[in-house]
């Protein structure tokens, strides 16, 4: 009994020994797998380190100044200071700032009204308007709170103003957060989850479909029938466009009812772009699937691509806050575009003027994919 | 390669008079191909398969092409069968059925009764016979010789080289080998005993016998006579099998390709 216990332990031991061995002579094989476990962390290091920033500074920021006077250029110079904010574009008028702020092109618009400085000597305290995108809470909320005892003092430094001036706050500055005046979180986080939502499942669908075919066997026999790389993926592509908009009808009926995120702009535009949306994340999807040996590789690079898109498009932290090379990276990614683009729509009534940049950058990357696809497609099975 | 699935490292070739390296299109129309592993849709029904089949060739009417295909193989009333289901004679005649539903004028069959059983695969090459007679040509690669047996020409392919080509009586006469078929008791020890001696060329058990061939007929003969004489066994002069031919010109041409 006791030599048949001492032959169970020793051999329950070399039994897991040899799985062992054997599970690490596969992982070493599978180069993907190996890589994914050294990639993703580094990966994610690297953008919650340095690119992600939720106290973000340099914001882009546009000017309308109905005078050029010291005292514009002294609240300017003071803007500029805080580090929150960056004068990237000068405006002439506000339907040109309105139309940079549907496009998300800046978030913040100063608005130097005309006679400021004059009112600013007489003591009347004027306004200076501080337009605000307010669709994401976190990016705008830190740099408005900076706003008010920065510039007071800088003003204070000013010289030839009035004594009491320097004392009490010279101009009231009136905040407007646009679209989001409550700084709902949910405003910004349900069209930005539509993307999401429509990303991954969109990705993993198509991602599997040209692999699952040389995994059953049934590449062979569908090779040697006579249909087009083309046909094949025109074919195998449609059917997930539909599935696409039935998730998308669900994620906005149930964000405008019970989460009460308003449809501003056009719900038609709205529908047409995200079919192009879908279209670009399938034809990705589909490109891995050729690149893809397995099912499972397939997931996996899915599942690297999904990561920046979840990080760097600007679902998750402000766009504007990431340093240049993380933007760079996101605007290859498109989810960035498509988030402008509901958010746009959704949000701030943006047309498609408004979004054109948006547009064209999906339709590129769709067709850029959809090529190499195409060309990459293995009509042979050599 | 003849149906462009695979390219090939160099030279040229046509198939039903067109070019295999340019003209892959016209020929997969024309060309029904038979992979050795089950490659129809596991999760479709068999009625799907058979019409996914006929849109993809362009068949005037699909549906009607699938019914009519799932009459002619006898499976009305299991149209709706998923075709994991069935089983693997089953699968190979649904196989071939989507295979010759465009009407294809060559058919390629891949090792097409793996994992079939024997009165599955007599019916099966029933119906390959029927579909030559009707004037399909019918191309099947197989490992085993008792399949090749059934066909109407043969060609051995080895290492990429043709080593005999025409029909089983011309295949075997050009094989010029003289074989015996030997029986009679402790057939191993005899079998040990034989290879290596003059003329003999191969020796292989075959069931309750023994085949003993070689190229050189008279050192053959000789050898059979003086081992022949033992009154327990049998020697008899025999014509060799398909596979005794196909043995020796593989090991010929191994020798060629040393």
């Amino acid at each position: 009994m006791t030599e048949d216990a001492t032959f169970n332990r020793l051999s329950v031991l070399s039994r897991t020994v040899a799985m062992f061995i054997k599970e690490f002579l596969q992982l070493r094989r599978d180069r993907l797998t190996f890589a994914t476990m050294i990639f993703i962390p580094l990966v994610q290091l690297t953008l919650f380190g340095f690119a992600i920033n939720t106290t973000p500074r340099h914001l882009p920021t546009a000017v309308l100044a109905y005078e050029d006077t010291d005292v514009g250029r002294s609240i300017l110079a003071a803007l500029r200071n805080t580090t929150y904010f960056d004068l990237v574009r000068v405006v002439h008028s506000e339907e040109e700032m309105d139309h940079l702020m549907r496009s998300g092109r800046i978030l913040f618009g100063i608005e130097i009204p005309a006679g400021f400085e004059r009112a600013v000597r007489r003591g009347d305290r004027p306004a200076l308007l501080v337009a605000a995108d307010a669709t994401d809470p976190v990016a705008a909320g830190t740099a408005l709170g900076a706003l008010e005892g920065t510039i007071g003092t800088a003003l204070a430094r000013d010289r030839g103003l009035p004594e009491t001036v320097q004392t009490v706050p010279a101009f009231e500055i009136r905040q407007h957060r646009r679209y989001n005046p409550g700084a709902l979180t949910s405003l910004n986080i349900v069209p930005g989850l539509l993307g999401v939502i429509l990303t991954m499942t969109m990705l993993i669908f198509t991602a599997l479909s040209v692999t699952r075919e040389i995994e059953r066997g049934t590449m062979e026999s569908l090779l040697a029938m006579p249909i087009k790389p083309l046909e094949i993926m025109l074919g195998k592509i449609t059917p997930y466009v539909v599935i696409g908009f039935i998730q998308a009808a669900l994620i906005l009926t149930f964000g405008t009812l019970v989460f009460d995120v308003p449809i501003v702009g056009s719900t038609a535009l709205l529908v047409l772009l995200s079919t192009l949306f879908i279209a670009t994340n399938l034809s990705i999807g589909y490109t891995f699937s050729t690149i893809a040996q397995n099912q499972l590789q397939a997931i996996q690079m899915s599942f690297m691509f999904f990561l920046p898109n979840i990080l760097l498009s600007g679902f998750m932290f402000p766009f504007a806050g990431m340093p240049r090379w993380a933007q760079v990276i996101g605007e290859c990614l498109p989810l960035t575009h498509y988030i402008r683009i509901v958010r746009g729509i959704m949000l701030k009534g943006a047309d498609l003027t408004d979004l054109h940049m948006e547009v064209m950058a999906l339709a590129a990357l769709m067709v850029l994919t959809m090529t190499f696809a195409v060309r990459r497609f293995r009509t042979t099975l050599d | 390669m003849i149906c462009g699935l695979l390219t090939p490292d160099g030279g040229r070739g046509t198939c039903l008079g067109y070019d295999i390296l340019t003209e892959r299109e016209k020929i997969k129309l024309r060309v029904g191909y038979m992979t050795q592993r089950f490659s129809l849709y596991q999760d479709l029904s068999i009625r799907e398969n058979l019409e996914f089949v006929a849109r993809v060739y362009g068949l005037p009417d699909p549906i009607g092409a699938a019914k009519q295909a799932i009459v002619r193989l006898g499976l009305e009333g299991r149209e709706l069968q998923l075709a994991s289901t069935l089983s693997g004679g089953w699968k190979q005649r649904l196989a071939l059925g989507a295979c010759i539903l465009p009407r294809p004028d060559l058919l390629l069959l891949d090792e097409p009764t793996a994992g079939v059983d024997p009165k599955a695969r007599r019916e099966f090459w029933g119906e390959i016979h029927k579909l030559a007679a009707d004037g399909m040509t019918v191309l099947v690669s197989t490992h085993y010789m008792d399949e090749a047996e059934r066909c109407h020409e043969i060609a051995y392919i080895a290492y990429g080289k043709l080593l005999a080509q025409g029909t089983i009586p011309e295949v075997i006469e050009a094989s010029h080998l003289r074989t015996y078929t030997v029986s009679g008791p402790d057939l191993n020890s005899l079998a040990e005993r034989l290879v290596g001696m003059p003329g003999v060329d191969m020796v292989a058990p075959f069931g309750s016998s023994l085949h003993v061939a070689g190229r050189n007929a008279d050192a053959l003969d000789a050898t059979a006579a003086d081992v022949g004489n033992d009154p327990a066994l049998d020697w008899r002069l025999s014509s060799p099998s398909l596979e005794d031919v196909f043995i020796d010109l593989m090991t010929r041409s191994q020798d060629n390709f040393r």
